[in-house]
């Protein structure tokens, strides 16, 4: 009996790890889509994922492998200071896309620095989609 | 009987009190006043700032230097590193108060009695920085993989994160120890 239990703890304590992580994307995708995103596609946030954008020296070209790696289950590195940037994915770093605040800040950062710009809702929709399904 | 605990309680009172006055943390501490910069734990700072560079402790910059580089993170040193208003302004204040100007911590006095007229937001460009390290060769830094730039304090400072800047403690990857 005890080790069912202990069984069914720990099945909750998975279910609401998971749940944790979904949360945040599930708010904020509804919040993108109150902002006028019509569509979350996983494969334009793939596109965006690994597409060159230009920028001013000394980083003529950006993208968001420039920090984080095409692999988003690797290591990144920061392209100027070379401090090592945990993956991206949440499989392998399930700490990833829990809090809405870091993901908006580093959405407004990361964008205006690799775009020049800040992405637009259906964009960040998108970006979120494909990152949390890594 | 009287007199002998009298004198164990004065010997337990003398141990303790050594032994606080010793502790590791406090002799850490005296090292790091004549070699280093005072040491601050401040999770907020370490985190936002941490992130992607080493958090460089508030008394190795001027107030003045502080607050045009928290003023301009838009644009900071070729990276975005904005921050909401409330966060901006509370780690603004946290490395104010603990600024350069206001430490007596050795390193500290020097960056600030040698900061030049014009505010520059780099430490590697304070007076002091450049006078400590102008005797290392490029090659060591510029040109050593594992350096890259005198920005990566903790690079060659072992000691770097705990704020302290000890000659003893500096090992150039590829080098070696360093010497003055």
């Amino acid at each position: 009996m005890k080790r069912i239990s202990f069984l069914f703890s720990c099945l909750y304590l998975g279910a609401t790890a998971v749940q944790a992580e979904s949360v945040a994307v599930t708010r904020l995708l509804k919040t993108y889509k109150s902002q006028g995103a019509t569509t979350a596609s996983r494969d334009q946030g793939k596109i965006m994922w690994q597409k060159q954008y230009s920028g001013k020296s000394p980083f003529n070209t950006r993208s968001c492998a420039s920090c984080h790696e095409t692999d988003l289950k690797q290591s990144g590195k920061h392209v100027k200071t070379k401090k090592v940037i945990k993956p991206m994915a949440p499989s392998v770093n399930p700490e990833r896309l829990t809090d809405i605040k870091e993901i908006e800040k580093w959405f407004r950062r990361n964008c205006k620095w690799t775009l020049g710009r800040e992405c637009s809702p259906a964009e960040k929709a998108s970006l979120l989609t494909y990152i949390s399904q890594q | 009987m009287k007199k002998l605990s009298a004198i164990t309680m004065v010997l337990l009172v003398g141990i303790f009190g050594i032994n606080t006055a010793c502790s590791d943390d406090d002799w850490e501490d005296r090292i790091r006043y004549s070699t280093g910069v005072k040491l601050l734990e401040n999770p907020v700072y370490k985190k936002e700032c941490g992130d992607c560079h080493m958090a460089y402790h508030p008394g190795l910059l001027p107030a003045a230097s502080w607050q045009k580089l928290m003023a301009g993170l838009e644009d900071h040193f070729d990276d975005n590193a904005e921050l909401d208003k409330e966060l901006a302004q509370q780690i603004t204040q946290f490395l104010l108060d603990n600024s350069a100007d206001k430490s007596d911590y050795r390193r500290s006095r020097h960056f600030r009695n040698m900061a030049r007229e014009k505010v520059v937001i780099r430490i590697t460009e304070l007076p002091y920085f450049i006078h400590e390290h102008d005797e290392i060769p490029a090659r060591l830094v510029s040109g050593n993989k594992e350096v890259n730039s005198f920005s990566h304090c903790n690079a060659c400072h072992k000691k770097a994160e705990q704020a302290s800047f000890r000659e003893h403690d500096i090992f150039i990857p590829g080098y070696g120890k360093w010497d003055d």
